[in-house]
């Protein structure tokens, strides 16, 4: 099963081979990580999907919490939270076909933010399944490049992952 | 008044309390050197630095403090790497500091540059690379506080030329505040009383004792569970002297060479209470026969390690001293039954033996140097055949009294390790018990050893093998003695030529007297045995079995 883990990490020079190391050392199998500042100063966020059962999991989890930059965790997988990703396809687009493809771009609410005189580069954010579905439409077209973020996680309403709401929910 | 870089790791050293050092220097720590030169910190020159990161882990394991290890850069650093892997699996706080190519040269293959934090990366608890000579101060600090905490470890500090030499003003900080880490020492109440519920109600508990128990200092706490509930206690090679040996409910060793007696009872017990253990492979032989009949307690301060290998009942994440006693609190005295008396059987039914056959035999020599010691010195070991007879036939009753390599399994650990071990307890006797292969990894510290006269005493199981391989080859490789006969110098010549006492022993009779005179010696003596050459360590689990299936002993 696939498990989505938001975790809050020192902003220290090498935590994030500190992070990828593990589970590569430790034969877990990362799906994907993405990593970026959050509201603190000096902490980062990593979203970190990876494939495991319970039992991978827990050691996953106990592990991280090991490495001393690492802050919090939360397995966000079985509560109520909003994910995102982001996309940006580069696909050949004569003339001719141009308009097909601005259909497709209109139907996902995606953008287009490069026009160049054979391709279009279309931007398109939502979560995996939206991503994937307009991967397959435009893969006709003929997709010359392309390159996902990973995803990005957030708990809904009351509930945080953030270093003030750390000692309520621990 | 500012002090450069070198002077407040110096000055930082001593607010920890830390006594003695041993290091090697070279270009990238020469101005640590330099400001050690007037400072009254005692610095011990060993002649290899994978020397300086042993002695640094045998002064901790035997003293309880943490041991520190310097070196220079690049290759400095990277001799210290098999040292600091071998305190990492074994949970010893020691702390590395190395020196660093200028923080303006970094990343540019510089000369003696090694990316060391990176390298050290899998065999640290953590590592620093300093950037700024502010943050010095504070590092050492969280070093010292990571390394001696929680579960132990080795922690590595990077430092720079440059940040050696920069000024800033001195303050030694009073506390650490790190976010990510606060490890949980209070064991959790209420799983406590369930564990005091299911031993009242166990017929065949066992204790299993691991090195936890000693890094905690809980041998008092563990004498007590064990004696209010009788449980017999077996102990891993880790947990040796946690448990006092000659007590009625020792069962010595388990695991791979554990006596029949443990590996029985752990076989068939109801109820197995893990203690600073963590199932390792060589305890455990076949993981799904392993304790089958039993529930498990595991009391441990790594929740990491907890349900690792095996399924667990009762959890206890907690420092070991805390919980057992409070755990004993709610513990009523046990009356002995068919258990105890089980035990006391096998016990009388399996002890370790060996044939005596006339020749000089390993396990002999060790019953020697027990009875001459009083079971009261050091002993220290490198790995092997060595290593398993110092584990069985001295009988340990104090903790950090057995240092050895038992995670990394280290050969040449056991010379710099007593060294160390020898500079925290001088009033001990300490003793490496080696093999002759083991030894000439790490023989140059002899010359160490004389130089500032720290004496210790090499006790080599000389059987011109690598005996534990040998074994290996026999029982399950046909006999085919692929490149495991070794030979030797004269060991004999060679500690006289580094100035040590040297000696030969092809006698039983020889064997106390040589001891003896060593013991006198209050110099480095080695003493040279000539053993049986195909002796086999036993009772032996093979790799991969159960481990009530046990050949031989
Ligand atoms: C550094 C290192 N290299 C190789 C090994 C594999 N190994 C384990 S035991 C052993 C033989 C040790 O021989 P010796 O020191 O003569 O001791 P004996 O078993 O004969 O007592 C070897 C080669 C090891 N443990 N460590």
């Amino acid at each position: 099963m696939r498990h989505i883990l938001a975790v809050l990490v020192e902003n220290n020079p090498g935590v994030l081979t500190r992070v990828a190391g593990l589970f590569s050392r430790r034969g877990y199998n990362i799906d994907s990580l993405t990593v970026g500042r959050t509201e603190s100063l000096n902490i980062s966020r990593m979203t970190i999907v990876v494939e495991g059962d319970d039992l991978v999991l827990e050691q996953v989890t106990k592990q991280l919490h090991k490495l001393i930059d690492v802050i919090k965790i939360n397995d966000i997988t079985s509560e109520q939270y909003v994910d995102r990703e982001l996309v940006l396809i580069k696909v050949g687009a004569d003339p001719v076909i141009r308009g097909e493809i601005l259909q497709i771009v209109d139907i996902f609410r995606a953008r287009i933010v490069d026009i160049g005189r054979r391709t279009l580069i279309i931007e398109c954010t939502g979560d995996e399944g939206k991503i994937n579905a307009v991967i397959e439409s435009l893969k006709p077209f003929g997709i010359k490049e392309l390159v996902r973020t990973g995803k990005v996680a957030m708990l809904r309403g009351q509930k945080f992952t953030s270093i003030s709401e750390t000692k309520e929910d621990e | 008044m500012p002090l450069s870089g070198a002077e407040i790791i110096i000055k930082s050293l001593q607010e920890e309390g830390v006594e003695a050092i041993f290091g090697y220097p070279g270009g990238q720590i020469l101005p640590f050197y330099d400001a050690l030169y007037s400072s009254s910190l005692k610095h011990y020159l060993v002649r290899h630095e994978q020397g300086a990161a042993h002695a640094a882990d045998g002064y901790a394991r035997a003293t309880g403090k943490p041991g520190v290890c310097v070196a220079t850069s690049g290759p400095g650093a990277t001799n210290l790497v098999t040292g600091i892997a071998t305190a990492y699996m074994d949970s010893i706080p020691i702390i590395a500091l190395t020196g660093q190519v200028p923080c303006e040269l970094l990343g540019k293959d510089s000369f003696q540059e090694a990316d060391i934090t990176g390298i050290t990366l899998p065999i640290t608890k953590h590592n620093f690379l300093v950037n700024d000579v502010k943050d010095l101060a504070r590092m050492i600090k969280e070093a010292f506080h990571i390394a001696t905490t929680g579960r132990p470890g080795p922690v590595l500090i990077d430092i720079p030329k440059d940040v050696q030499v920069n000024k800033t003003k001195f303050r030694y900080p009073e506390n650490v505040s790190l976010k990510g880490y606060k490890p949980t020492f209070e064991g959790n109440k209420g799983q406590i009383s369930l564990a005091a519920k299911m031993i009242g109600q166990a017929k065949k508990p066992v204790i299993y004792a691991g090195g936890g128990v000693i890094s905690s200092g809980a041998s008092k706490e563990l004498f007590r569970l064990a004696e209010l509930t009788l449980s017999p206690v077996t102990t891993t090679l880790m947990g040796i002297g946690a448990f006092p040996e000659t007590h009625p409910l020792s069962l010595g060793m388990l695991g791979m060479h554990g006596t029949r007696a443990a590996n029985y009872a752990v076989s068939q017990s109801d109820l197995l209470i893990a203690v600073g253990a963590r199932f390792d492979d060589r305890v455990t032989g076949k993981i799904a026969e392993f304790a089958s009949h039993a529930k498990i307690i595991h009391i441990d301060i790594d929740p990491a390690e907890i349900g690792k290998n095996v399924r667990i009942d009762i959890p206890i994440v907690g420092d070991i001293k805390k919980v057992l006693a409070i755990l004993n609190s709610k513990m009523e005295q046990h009356l002995a039954g068919d258990w105890q008396h089980k035990i006391a059987e096998w016990k009388e039914k399996h002890p370790l033996f060996y044939e005596s056959n006339g020749s000089l035999k390993p396990q002999f020599i060790v019953e020697q140097i027990h009875d001459i010691t009083k079971g009261k010195a050091i002993i220290v070991t490198e790995v092997g055949q060595n290593q398993m007879w110092a584990a069985q036939y001295y009988k340990y009753t104090k903790p950090r009294t057995f240092l050895s390599s038992g995670g990394l399994g280290t050969m040449g650990y056991g010379l710099p390790a007593a060294i160390g071990a020898k500079v925290g307890c001088p009033d001990s006797v300490v003793i490496d018990i080696a093999g002759d292969g083991s030894i000439q990894m790490n023989i140059q510290e002899l010359a160490t050893a004389v130089h500032y006269n720290i004496p210790v005493i090499v006790a080599i199981l000389n059987n011109n093998f690598l005996g534990m391989v040998r074994q290996w080859q026999e029982l399950f490789f046909d006999r085919r003695y692929s490149h495991t006969e070794i030979t030797g110098p004269d060991f004999v010549k060679l500690a006289e030529a580094y100035g040590a006492v040297g000696m030969r022993v092809e006698k039983a009779k020889d064997v106390k007297p040589a001891l003896k005179k060593a013991i006198e010696a209050k110099r480095p003596v080695l003493i040279d045995f000539t053993v049986e050459r195909e002796e086999n360590v036993f009772p032996m689990v093979p790799p991969g079995g159960a481990i009530h299936k046990m050949l031989g002993g």
